[in-house]
């Protein structure tokens, strides 16, 4: 048996998240922003940080971070400075980071969280500053350090990058987990990033401590980097709890230290340990003025804010009567929950209908295909039309889900395609009813069971029916006569 | 011997262009053959581009035939300091360091001179990244200065200054942070402006130290200083820390004298007393303020005298992290080394001289842990303290006047081992650049000790260049002296 399930221990986890933004140019110049492209096309003086060069703040990204601010409860500095990071780095243009130190642009703020029951977690600043440029280290392990020579690509140089940072709150991998699910998806309702974790336009770090219960203090604080998904989150920080219970479990001494997820093994080890402690020698950036957000410009933004995941999920449950689980999964991605809002709206019915739909057949498609809603063809108002041809019972659900393949696969109309493919459902009680005498007729057997009472056999001349229709009977419709006619 | 065209002032030359009396291909090879008269002896520009700067004269003169001049100005040659970023043309900031690099854009300064139809005839010869008062510091050798050639011509930006006295160029660029302009206009003889900070965009400068930095004309008469600096002042989108509002209008009542101007006159003791010639020439220079109509008082200043100090911690730290980019990676020169940091070091060991290193290092002392407060942060406090100080006296004063430098031009050599002694040839000028404010000097003759140029400093508000003017052009124009034959140094 593990010590880990038999000793009481307390897990700390405070979250580091970088978020790239997605505006249109970069933090201080007039460059695109975008992910990719041939290396150094989207360069300039200023992101090169060539001799000479200024910056100028690019006022977008400060709306951006405003929002972000507000959504997280945070307050917003009246006065806000840029401050410079001083480190040598060769994919680092100026050999200083313009962020922020003293005075972020939103700091003070909580997240509530999902998780079973609700928990607050506080979020201590979110500030505002550019990105690096990307180093391709050849040779050796990919690591700077042991590689034979190093290409760097400034594309990303100068992009907008926000940094959110909580308090020490989360107690659990999965709260973790839950906390990066759900910032996500506030980020993609606000539109200010693509969040893209496997392309780092979220960034996760976590600091985690693991102490025994009775301990003071937080215990070691070991940086978890190198988390590429939400779910590796959840992984990485499963294995560094458990490695660290597992130490203090076996008498060891946990060192604070920095280490490295690996994706393929599950496994953290340490980052080569730092030869001297970083002394960023931050100071006002002179070559900007502070930048005092007006409380009519930060007002406006706050009433433009879109409706929130939380605020989004309660409307789900009350205006539609979904249930928790289901609304999970509804809402885990804006444009999911876009998209069923807009199939219920226009179906008018009981929305549960169309979230059956979603979740069971639609998600299944998507799943086998390989891709994302907003990449499939078919429309919210398709589905509705899909689920209206069962209502009338146009088509049965059986078929329902063949048209729907074809939806998926061609983006026809649910009418037109049930039409091509001869797929009608027949709900004229007399034609049923010279099928029914018919099936009746050739099954003596199982009708004198049913007429006894043997009420389940009556899914068997069911059955019949529907294959002597090629299917298109009415099924409720054919039991119900059968029903009838032996009862 | 070179043309007497070369001693007319840009005015004198816009008008000799405007009736025809002479061409721009005329003006500039007038400064051609005087750069190469004097500028083996004076080792003023770093760069010449003769055969460049005639074919855009050519075009000049075609413009003005075709009525399409760019301004009263165009065809007439400029120079700027090395500091100013030239597309396509080698910019070094007077150091090694920067090694072949081709900047592939123009300075706003630069933009808005050639839009105006300057015509760049070279690049000059400075302290590296403007860090000195001498150009010794220079990585290509020092400047002389053209009064005396054993002796230096002040710095940083004293290649322009030197080539301005020589007249091997009417006017040109330097740039100040602590009294890069004023003291070797001053030690030259000629006319050299500090504007508000935020007036001329620092887009295309090479940054020394971004809070005090600031372009800034040199040229022998007030007028000519107050045209070329028009002729780049304003708003640039740019820059952020450029002002934002329309500049004032320079030339604009700059001769309607100085009745009733209410003067300080600086009392000054310690390490900013003037030697005495010095002195003699600038009380000369009080009376004749005086008679002109102005009412002087002195006025006293107590916080100038730790402006060195401050000084010599904001400057540092914010150059030690601008220069942070010159590390061999991206342009410039660059060591080989077995790794990324031996590259790094090596490169920044041969590439940079002694006293950009030295500053460097007081610079990333001041800033760092533990050490910010008591360094950075009591130096940023004591900046505003000269500031309010500034802004008390202006209640009482149009203008503060005083010397420029407290000694003349000095040795080459004299003060090269001593860099406190070089620091204190700023003591005067430094507190101008840590308030933001605008300040002129303008010669007052030559000293009775020594024969050298003494220049009197005219210190304004910020924003407040036309009244600075004003009484500079009225004490020039009284004066007589750069028009008269004393005002050319013999050379």
């Amino acid at each position: 048996m593990s010590v880990s399930t038999t000793a009481p221990y307390i897990t700390t986890i405070g979250l580091e998240i970088h978020v790239e933004l997605n505006t249109n140019s970069k933090m201080f110049c007039g460059c695109k922003v975008a992910f990719g492209g041939k290396p150094n096309t989207r360069t300039c003086p200023v992101c090169l940080g060539l001799p000479g060069s200024l910056p100028v703040v690019n006022e977008r990204a400060v709306e951006h971070t405003i929002k972000i601010g507000l959504a997280l409860n945070c307050e917003i500095f009246r006065s806000s400075v840029f401050h410079r990071k001083n480190y040598f780095y060769p994919d680092m243009p100026k050999n200083y980071q313009i962020s922020q130190y003293e005075s972020p642009i939103a700091s003070a703020g909580s997240l509530d969280i999902p998780n079973g029951v609700t928990r607050r977690i506080g979020i201590t600043r979110v500030h505002l500053e550019e990105d690096t440029g990307k180093s391709i280290h050849a040779g050796g392990s990919g690591r700077i350090a042991d590689s034979d020579y190093s290409l760097e690509d400034f594309n990303r140089a100068g992009t907008p990058l926000v940094e959110i940072v909580t308090e020490p709150d989360i107690r659990s991998p999965e709260e973790a987990r839950a906390f990066v699910s759900e910032l996500r998806a506030i980020l993609e309702t606000l539109e200010v990033s693509d969040v893209r974790m496997e392309e780092g336009s979220l960034r996760v770090d976590a600091n985690v401590s693991v102490r025994e219960q009775g301990e003071s203090g937080h215990g070691a604080k070991v940086e978890v980097k190198n988390m590429n998904s939400i779910r590796s989150v959840g992984r990485a920080l499963e294995y560094e709890e458990e490695r660290q219970r597992r130490a203090l479990g076996a008498g060891d001494v946990l060192v604070q230290e920095t280490r490295h997820f690996d994706e393929r093994s599950g496994s953290t080890s340490p980052l080569r340990t730092k030869e001297y402690a970083f002394d960023y020698r931050y100071f006002p950036e002179p070559d900007l003025v502070p930048f005092e957000p007006s409380e009519r410009w930060v007002g406006n933004i706050r009433s433009s804010l879109p409706e929130l995941p939380a605020a989004r999920r309660a409307r789900f449950a009350s205006e539609y009567g979904i249930g928790a689980t289901d609304i999970g999964i509804l809402t885990a991605s804006t444009a999911v929950a876009d998209w069923f809002e807009q199939a219920a709206v226009a179906y008018g019915g009981d929305a549960k209908r169309i979230v059956n739909w979603v979740i069971a057949d639609l998600f299944g498609l998507l799943n086998e295909a390989g891709i994302e809603l907003s990449a499939s063809k078919i429309a919210p108002s398709g589905l509705a039309d899909l689920v209206k041809l069962i209502d009338t019972g146009a088509i049965s659900g059986k078929q329902a889900k063949l048209v729907l393949a074809e939806m998926f696969a061609s983006g026809g109309e649910p009418g037109a395609i049930a039409e091509a493919k001869g797929l009608r459902q027949e709900s004229d009680a007399s034609t049923i009813e010279t099928v029914v005498d018919e099936v009746i007729a050739a099954n003596p057997d199982a009708a004198a069971k049913i007429m006894a009472g043997g009420v389940n056999t009556i899914g068997f001349l069911v059955g019949q029916v529907m294959k002597k229709t090629k299917g298109q009977a009415n099924p409720a419709l054919a039991s119900e006569l059968l029903a009838h006619k032996l009862t | 011997m070179a043309s007497e065209l070369v001693w007319k002032s840009s005015f004198g030359l816009a008008g000799a262009l405007e009736s025809g009396d002479v061409s721009a291909v005329d003006v500039v090879r007038a400064f051609i053959d005087r750069s190469g008269e004097v500028d083996g002896r004076l080792h003023g520009y770093l760069r010449r581009s003769d055969e460049d700067v005639l074919a855009s004269a050519r075009l000049a003169d075609e413009r003005r035939a075709a009525g399409r001049t760019r301004s009263s100005y165009d065809g007439i040659p400029v120079a700027y300091k090395d500091i100013f970023v030239t597309k396509g043309i080698t910019t070094t900031c007077g150091s090694r360091i920067l090694g072949d690099w081709l900047p592939p854009y123009d300075a706003t300064v630069v933009e808005r001179c050639s839009a105006a139809g300057l015509l760049s005839l070279g690049k000059t010869n400075m302290d590296e990244f403007a860090m000195g008062s001498s150009t010794e510091n220079s990585a290509f050798g020092p400047s002389k200065n053209p009064w005396d050639l054993e002796r230096v011509p002040g710095g940083s930006s004293g290649g322009s200054a030197a080539l301005v006295a020589a007249g091997a160029i009417p006017w040109a660029w330097g740039t100040e942070t602590g009294g890069s302009v004023r003291q070797p206009a001053s030690l030259c003889g000629v006319v050299g402006v500090k504007p508000t900070y935020g007036l001329v965009s620092r887009y295309g400068m090479v940054a020394f130290a971004s809070s005090l930095d600031q372009a800034g004309p040199i040229a022998r008469t007030v007028k000519d200083a107050a045209a070329l600096l028009e002729l780049a002042a304003g708003a640039d989108p740019r820059d952020s820390t450029c002002i934002p509002e329309r500049p004032p209008r320079l030339l604009d009542g700059i001769d309607r004298g100085i009745e009733g101007m209410r003067i300080g006159v600086l009392e000054s003791h310690g390490d900013a007393e003037a030697e005495k010639g010095v002195q003699t020439r600038v009380d000369e220079a009080y009376t004749r303020l005086q008679k002109l109509g102005a009412r002087l008082e002195p006025v006293a200043l107590p916080s100038f005298e730790f402006g060195i100090s401050a000084y010599y911690l904001i400057a540092p730290a914010e150059c030690s992290s601008n220069l942070a980019r010159y590390d061999g990676v991206r342009y410039g020169y660059r060591a080989e080394g077995e790794d990324i940091v031996k590259m790094t070091s090596r490169t920044r060991a041969e590439g940079f001289g002694a006293e950009v290193k030295r500053r460097i290092m007081l610079g990333t002392y001041a800033l760092s842990a533990g050490y910010y407060d008591a360094y950075y942060g009591k130096a940023q406090r004591v900046r505003t303290l000269i500031t309010k100080e500034l802004e008390k006296a202006y209640s009482s004063f149009d203008l503060i006047v005083c010397p420029t430098s407290p000694t003349t031009a000095f040795k080459l050599g004299e003060r090269s081992e001593d860099p406190l002694a070089m620091y204190l040839s700023d003591v005067l000028t430094v507190p101008v650049n840590l308030a933001g404010n605008a300040a002129i000097t303008v010669p007052c003759g030559a000293s009775p000790t020594d024969g050298l140029p003494v220049g009197l400093q005219i210190i304004a508000k910020a924003l407040d260049e036309q009244t600075m003017f004003r009484a500079a052009y009225a004490f020039e124009q009284d004066l007589g002296w750069i028009s008269s034959p004393e005002g050319r140094p013999p050379l």
